[in-house]
């Protein structure tokens, strides 16, 4: 049913793992269950081996992506500016925590180091508009912009922290 | 050979190359303490408690991980590595329920005897812990991820040796815990339930859903005829957990015991064992002869019947559909006895003794609950027992000795060998070869099929009908044979298959600790028990032949098979 994901790799090379991984997710922006279990068996890992290397490394993604994803900054000069309250903003007005996908698929809020836009710090991205020296009360605001807009084009590969 | 010579506190070694520091100070009787280290598998030096000094080297080295060489002084006990070991102690407790007191391991943690130990009286690095729920989804296994120190053990265990993989390190950093894929119950994963994990756990984050409640319920109802039973690998290993030397058969005191918690009657698994003989002997002369599917494999090893439901479910018509021996004697109590006795089979509660964790399991499998009753109402492990005759007060020491119950108790040394590798397979030789030829067999000892290989070979010549045998010792062997059986290459006629390395003796319920030679002594008794009994033989047990004559008729009649035979199913996830 994949095997156009495995027709690159031979069978029982467990070296593969990582970037047989990386091809599934490129396919289907995360890693989908059914999809592992069939990497387990054609690797000859245990599938919680394979559980294991998908959790370990932050690229991977077990979860689909929402249909926006919102990154927060929460490197040192976005923290001194109070990246901490955005972010708790952002978790209480999606009802999720950093790492999650709303149920409505319309959200994935995400936690990354640092986005290099320090001198308008603290700062956002939603998909690829940045949101500099960000206030909490302009958050709804741009939830609701974003919620609101059509099916977003096509997604890029998963996430990039 | 060229040894290497090195000092060890000050004392002279000699070892070979490549030996670690860990192995030479054991030989000259310098113990250094380990946690994540396990014995002929490649080291990890991932918990970094066995660390020692060695001069010249500006960090301290984990002796478990690295090669003499000539000339090295190590230190094992200097300050500086003392204080390193206590942190580590330290650091790991922060980590972890300070719930010693109310814990099913303590007294028994390798932690807790770190701590000691070491010395640790105070809470230096009080901080967040990790908080986890307990997986209790499984009939066999409870898994408590809080009380992990992530040595990694048990997911060695169930990766090196049993090759299951049901378990493994997730996450990262703080966030790491050893647990199933998705963090999902035991009992969707992979985990045939085996519990080796239990066996090499330090605390308790590994350890069996407990029956003794069950049982002691049972006990003390009105009206319930309680029965118990005793597995053979029970008696060999059970000894241990009063200090008394390794390989001790205690069956007399067990018997005693076993009364003494208020069972009316004792019988012993090992008639069942012999009553297994019977039918699967003759269920394997049965495929040979009319050409049946073959190799045929044992299927006393719940264990493995659950690996092969899971992962070849395409060869479950492979499995010989007899019960294995202690549901025999749940099923045989409850029909057969009942009805000589004139007891009402909805009052029998029997209770199976067993070295196993995943009897407990099997005893609930709905093929096994026959006429919604089930063969077995609980299973106890050798270690619950023991917890047991110490609720109860019960001296196990000064007991006196005492015999099984007649008509269910008797037996022959074929079935006492069950309890070890290639015992199912030798038992079963002895009787086939009787019943193909007519002659008793003059040599009873098969010592192809006897100690602790991955998997052994025989041909036995019965007649002139060459018999192909295997015995895989140990689940992380099965896939070679099995791989060849789906292949439709396998020369075999007759595999047995245990699932733990060594066979029940080395059970996932049996005494927990890490002392050296436990599988080979244990193997031992039983073969001391098989070599003492004067009738060695399934077929000559006098009360199996009189229970075919008043009963079942023949082996593989209708009603054996109703009653002592089972079914399996393809559990595969994906075919």
């Amino acid at each position: 049913m994949h095997s156009e994901i495995f027709k690159n790799y031979t069978q029982n090379d467990k070296s593969a793992i990582i970037p047989l991984l990386q091809d599934v997710q490129q396919i289907y922006g995360y890693l989908p269950e059914k999809v592992l279990l069939e990497v387990a068996k054609f690797t000859g890992l245990a599938l919680s081996r394979v559980y294991g290397i998908a959790t370990f490394y932050n690229q991977f993604r077990l979860t689909p992506l929402g249909e926006n994803i919102i990154r927060v900054c929460r490197g040192t000069a976005c923290h001194v500016k109070g990246s901490a309250n955005i972010l708790y903003t952002l978790e209480q007005e999606l009802k999720i925590q950093a790492g999650e996908t709303t149920r409505d698929k319309k959200f994935t809020l995400e936690v990354v180091s640092c986005i290099g836009a320090c001198s308008i710090a603290p700062v956002i991205t939603v998909n690829d508009d940045y949101f500099g020296r960000l206030t909490t009360k302009e958050i709804p605001g741009i939830l609701k912009k974003y919620a609101n807009k059509p099916k977003a084009e096509t997604k890029k590969e998963g996430s990039a922290s | 050979m060229k040894m290497v010579e090195l000092t060890i506190n000050k004392i002279k070694v000699k070892a070979e190359p490549g030996m670690t520091i860990l192995d030479a100070a054991k030989s000259v009787g310098i113990s250094i303490p380990t946690l994540c280290h396990m014995k002929d598998l490649f080291p990890t030096g991932a918990c970094r408690i066995c660390s020692v000094e060695v001069e010249g080297q500006r960090n301290l080295i984990p002796s478990c991980a690295y090669p003499v060489y000539e000339g090295m002084k190590v230190e094992t006990n200097s300050s500086r590595v003392l204080r390193a070991r206590k942190t580590i102690v330290e650091l790991l407790i922060e980590n972890h329920p300070q719930d010693c007191l109310i814990c099913v391991r303590s007294g028994n943690c390798e932690l807790q005897n770190l701590s000691i130990k070491y010395g640790v009286r105070e809470h230096r690095y009080a901080g967040e812990s990790r908080q986890h729920a307990v997986d209790l989804s499984s009939a066999s296994l409870e898994r408590d991820p809080a009380k992990c120190i992530l040595c990694g053990r048990c997911t060695r265990a169930c990766n090196e040796i049993q090759k299951i993989g049901a378990i493994d390190f997730t996450n990262r950093g703080f966030k790491t815990i050893v647990t199933t894929p998705y963090n999902k119950g035991l009992n969707v994963s992979d985990c045939i339930l085996c519990g080796q994990c239990i066996l090499v756990c330090p605390t308790a984050a590994l350890r069996e859903k407990s029956a003794m409640k069950d049982v002691a319920t049972a006990l003390e109802k009105k009206g319930k005829f309680t029965v118990a039973q005793v597995a053979p690998a029970v008696r060999a290993s059970l000894g241990e957990e009063y200090n008394m030397p390794l390989g001790t058969d205690v069956t007399g005191k067990l018997v005693t015991g076993l009364r003494r918690l208020g069972f009316k009657k004792v019988f012993d698994t090992n008639f069942a064992a012999d009553l297994t003989i019977w039918e699967e002997a003759n269920e394997l002369i049965h495929r040979i002869q009319t050409r049946g599917i073959l190799p045929m494999f044992t299927s006393c090893c719940p264990g493995w019947v659950k690996y092969l439901e899971q992962n070849y479910g395409d060869l479950i018509g492979h499995v010989s559909s007899c019960k294995s021996p202690h549901e025999m004697l749940g099923a045989v109590t409850k029909t057969y006895y009942a009805k000589k006795m004139g007891l009402d089979p909805e009052d029998i509660f029997v209770a199976s003794i067993m070295p196993c964790t995943v009897k407990k399991y099997e005893s609930e499998r709905p093929e096994l609950s026959g006429n919604a009753m089930q063969d077995v109402d609980a299973v106890l492990t050798t270690r619950e027992l023991v917890r047991y005759f110490n609720l109860t007060g019960i001296d196990f020491d000064d007991l006196d000795s005492d015999d099984f119950d007649s008509t269910l108790g008797e037996s022959t040394g074929a079935a006492a060998i069950f309890g070890t590798s290639g015992g199912v397979m030798e038992a079963a030789l002895r009787y086939a070869y009787f019943t193909l030829t007519g002659q008793h067999l003059d040599i009873l000892d098969f010592d192809a099929v006897r100690g602790l290989t991955g998997i052994k070979e025989a041909s036995v010549d019965i007649n002139g009908l060459t018999l192909n045998i295997a015995v895989v010792n140990g689940i992380g062997n099965a896939a070679q044979v099995l791989d060849e059986v789906r292949a439709g290459k396998s020369k075999y006629h007759f595999v047995e298959v245990m699932a733990c390395p060594g066979g029940c003796i080395n059970g996932g319920g049996q005494p927990i600790h890490q002392k050296q030679d436990k599988v080979i002594k244990r193997m031992k008794a039983l073969y001391e028990i098989d070599k003492k009994m004067v009738k060695r033989r399934s077929y000559e047990n006098e009360h199996v032949k009189t229970l075919y004559k008043e009963f079942f008729g023949e082996p593989g009649s209708h009603k054996s098979h109703e009653i002592l035979h089972t079914t399996y199913q393809d559990k595969r996830k994906i075919k």
